[in-house]
């Protein structure tokens, strides 16, 4: 392999993806949790599952705070994996950029109602 | 090595650029690089229909109003489609989310291994998602379509 170090290194990018990487692992483990946790509460809540049990799992000050952490995290980790698909697969600079910011906005939009209904509950 | 070297061997195809339409189908994937691909798609799914998910969230909770709104649309249908046609989207999203998931641990589990990057343990681990997902998928469709 051709030297790839000091200043013969090749600059892709300020962290290489380790960042990006990372912060999909982290983001997943912690999503994978709130769904557990979620299901739990679902599983053994009494009675059938009506409206009042349903937004009673969401009222809590607690489990607010968990969800809206959850939905920045989901925030984070949809971005990192559309950026992945827009990458491999769009070629043309202009359409990619174009598909990162559609991509940015639908995130952002999306995590703004889903906040707004957590809180005004 | 002249054997190796000689020129009587068949031609081998030359790719020079993948196109979806005639060389994808021809692929045939192991059970590994299925799961990698329909982690891929499964995401995209959900990534497409958030705001449909959203919506859900909305109505299923804002009020007792809206709680019913939600429930008619799976029994009676929205927007002049049907309610099967609605089940059917949140089946999708149920698949779309237990693949994700049990994909994605076995991610974080071959992230965390050796032993798991194996070429034999990556089979396995595979035809192990696809069967939950599949199977809870079946299991939980048959659920909201009232089969029991």
């Amino acid at each position: 392999m051709s030297v790839n170090y000091g200043s013969k290194r090749i600059v892709v990018g300020a962290h290489y993806g380790t960042r990006d990487w990372l912060s999909q692992r982290i983001t997943a483990a912690l999503m994978a949790l709130f769904t557990l946790l979620l299901l739990a509460q679902v599983i053994f809540s009494k009675g059938p599952i009506g409206y009042d049990q349903w937004a009673g799992i969401f009222s809590s000050q607690w489990m607010k705070v968990l969800t809206f952490t959850v939905i920045v995290a989901l925030l984070l980790h949809v971005w990192v994996g559309m950026r992945d698909i827009w990458m491999d697969y769009i070629k043309p600079v202009g359409l990619r950029l174009f598909l990162q910011v559609f991509t940015i906005v639908w995130l952002v939009a999306c995590a703004g109602w889903g906040i707004q209904v957590l809180w005004r509950l | 090595m002249t054997e190796l070297a000689s020129k009587q061997r068949p031609k081998r195809p030359e790719f020079r650029n993948i196109n979806a339409l005639t060389d994808l189908p021809g692929y045939r994937l192991p059970l590994a690089g299925l799961v990698s691909i329909l982690h891929r798609v499964s995401g995209a799914i959900m990534f497409i229909l958030m705001p449909f998910i959203i919506w859900m969230f909305d109505t299923s909770i804002s009020s007792e109003i809206s709680f019913e709104k939600f429930k008619s649309a799976f029994n009676l249908g929205m927007l002049g489609l049907p309610g099967v046609l609605w089940k059917l989207v949140a089946l999708a999203l149920v698949w779309a989310y237990l693949h994700h998931f049990i994909a994605g641990l076995r991610h974080l589990w071959m992230d965390a291994s050796h032993e798991a990057v194996s070429k034999d343990f990556g089979r396995q681990s595979a035809a192990f998602t696809l069967a939950m997902s599949i199977g809870l998928t079946l299991v939980l469709g048959a659920k909201l379509f009232g089969l029991y």
